[in-house]
């Protein structure tokens, strides 16, 4: 008999002896249950008023906003192609930076660092994690965006003699600068993940192959990665569904332009920031169509998210 | 007897140890220097994700440390004009909406998040499992989404901006995080604390309420700061529901400013003394948000340490 239902038998033995306890106990669980169904319900209801106010663009322009290049307001144009591949874009170019620092960082924090350390160097990570995107937004414009467009964009325009993906102007503000804010932002996300994953990987096969005369390096990369390889995956896309649904920082470096990207010196404007700078005053269909981008980032964001949990589930349980 | 040892075979186990042991030794030099290379670049990874963080607070407080004084932080904004660039007034205004806003987030998140955390703690049914990965992917959720939510709902049917409908997009947003962090310190709680009270005769609702909510009481706390700092941080959920006003208002239902709103807005504003002025404010909300991280760090080392 396990421990759970021997507890249970004392409670209903306990219920069955006297009314008013049996009463009481059932009012508790009543609240607890009616908070959770109330709970359910307000979530229902803002995944169905986003999709609901996006309606009128849906069947207005149906499947254009997903595929449709120009985005113009003014002229009642809402293809949204170009928000989408941005989005995908800054992403993609984001997790090129944070994965490898992140997941070595984290391989660091487990492995190479006395432990007397690891403690405060993994604080200060994830206090990187607790500054507002309005800072790191503050900060890309202020600090980043003046020293990629005179250092990093014309040394990375060098390199393909100008040619893409790094044509066009430096002018600091636009794709390759959110997507070098980004890489900050997911950092720790990614860095505190893996490090619990990692932290799951048995210390008896670390152990046996440093017997063996492995080193370090053979240790980290032959047994632990590999042991690790699910977890570490949901790691990314948590990782990934963040820079995803970033808003106010990617918004205030991106240049918001909703043209279609075709370098990464490119302004561009992603799913979040277009709904973050033009939803306030917009008129009836605009406001339709920036529903719309909503329901595609929910989707998007909502998806990746239920991917990575399941994975950092799985990595964190079958290992142990 | 010894004889009959050395006619056996070899045993296949000791061989193969011998032979890896061999070519172990023979590599050891090659392998070793990889080794080295590999785990510098893995130290260097580490600083690299370290640096920003020193990068983003040192910004802060060179271009923002110097304009936070008392004036700033009590006055109501004041619009510079091309004769006057250096007159902008303070912050007070956005003060006191990040607390009034905050203050009534956390008034519906802190009740909900334990509630739900205590109901998804005890019970292991299909749907509370539904509902408690629901809870979790909501975490990851844009913010912007929740104040998309909180424009249709409230400002539409107020016809009004206000701190209400921008403490109602935190609160949804502060509430998993409450929950989780509540749900994960309720089931830290030992078994046998519940199983004493149940046998002492008391109810399910008084030794959950008495005995291990108690117990789990610097978790949930935890949980509550950690949700606070990151409610206090965010600007995307504001953007279209707290009208951004200027005047000194503490009631709700009137539009107020916040904190992170004022940063935004200053950062992309037309006077290099509004430009300073982002800096400062993007220095309080660090300050703030920091202390909370680090209390709500310290309540959790404390209670670890308790529990040993």
């Amino acid at each position: 008999m396990t421990v759970q239902s021997s507890s249970e038998l004392i409670e209903r033995g306990l219920a069955r002896g006297t009314m008013p306890r049996a009463k009481s106990g059932r009012t508790y669980s009543y609240v607890l249950r009616g908070v959770a169904l109330l709970f359910a319900a307000v979530l229902a209801l803002f995944a169905w008023s986003v999709i609901h106010q996006s309606w009128p663009a849906w069947s207005a322009y149906g499947l254009h906003i997903l595929t449709g290049t120009n985005w113009s307001p003014a002229e009642e144009n809402f293809g949204g192609l170009a928000l989408i591949l941005a989005t995908l874009i800054t992403t993609g170019v984001a997790l090129l930076f944070a994965v490898p620092v992140g997941i070595g960082t984290a391989l660091t924090l487990n492995y190479l660092v006395p432990r007397r350390l690891a403690g405060p160097l993994t604080t200060t990570v994830e206090l990187l994690a607790a500054v507002p995107s309005v800072v790191y937004g503050l900060w890309g414009l202020n600090v980043i965006v003046p020293w990629m467009s005179t250092t990093v964009q014309p040394w990375l325009a060098t390199l393909t003699n100008g040619g893409w993906p790094f044509s066009g102007n430096a002018i600091g503000l636009g794709i390759s600068t959110a997507s070098m804010v980004l890489a900050v932002m997911v950092l720790p996300t990614i860095v505190a993940i893996s490090r619990d994953v990692i932290a799951t990987v048995p210390r008896d096969l670390v152990e046996g192959a440093l017997s063996l005369g492995a080193t370090r390096s053979q240790v980290l990369t032959r047994v632990v990665l590999p042991n690790a390889k699910i977890g570490l995956l949901g790691a990314v896309s948590l990782g990934a569904g963040r820079a995803l649904g970033e808003t106010i920082a990617v918004a205030m470096v991106i240049g918001s332009s909703p043209s279609m990207p075709h370098s990464l010196f490119s302004l561009g404007s992603t799913l979040a920031s277009t709904i973050a700078t033009q939803y306030t005053d917009a008129p009836a269909m605009h406001l339709a169509a920036l529903g719309a981008l909503a329901v595609i980032l929910m989707v998007m964001t909502a998806s990746v998210n239920a991917f990575a949990r399941a994975l950092v589930r799985r990595g964190t349980k079958d290992a142990v | 007897m010894t004889d009959l040892l050395a006619q056996l075979p070899p045993d296949p186990m000791l061989e193969r140890r011998r032979l890896v042991q061999a070519t172990a030794a023979k590599t050891q030099r090659r392998r070793a220097t990889r080794s080295a290379l590999f785990t510098t670049l893995l130290s260097a990874c580490l600083a690299v994700a370290v640096v920003p963080l020193f990068l983003v607070i040192a910004a802060l407080i060179v271009r923002g440390g110097k304009v936070l004084t008392w004036t700033f932080l009590t006055q109501a904004p004041l619009q510079p004009t091309i004769f006057d660039q250096e007159n902008i007034g303070g912050v007070g205004n956005a003060i006191i909406g990040s607390l009034v806003v905050d203050g009534v987030a956390a008034l519906m998140a802190v009740p909900l998040g334990i509630i739900l955390g205590l109901y998804l703690a005890e019970t292991e049914t299909r749907w509370a499992n539904g509902l408690r990965r629901v809870t979790e992917i909501m975490t990851g959720l844009p913010s912007i989404l929740l104040g998309i939510f909180a424009f249709i709902y409230i400002v539409t049917n107020m016809h009004a901006y206000s701190g209400f409908a921008a403490a109602v997009a935190l609160a949804m947003l502060m509430t998993p995080v409450i929950t989780k962090a509540a749900e994960t310190a309720l089931r830290s709680v030992p078994r046998t604390l519940t199983e004493a009270g149940l046998a002492l005769g008391a109810r399910q609702s008084k030794v959950s309420l008495k005995v291990v909510l108690p117990v789990a009481a610097p978790g949930i706390i935890t949980g509550v700061l950690l949700a606070l700092a990151r409610a206090i941080g965010e600007t995307a959920p504001l953007l279209f529901v707290i009208g951004a006003s200027i005047r000194f208002d503490w009631n709700p239902f009137h539009s107020m400013s916040a904190l992170p709103l004022m940063t935004y807005e200053y950062a992309s504003a037309a006077y290099d003394s509004q430009h300073t002025a982002a800096w400062g404010v993007g220095l309080i909300l660090v300050i703030i948000v920091l202390l909370l991280n680090v209390s709500a760090r310290l309540i959790a080392a404390f209670m670890r340490r308790e529990r040993h």
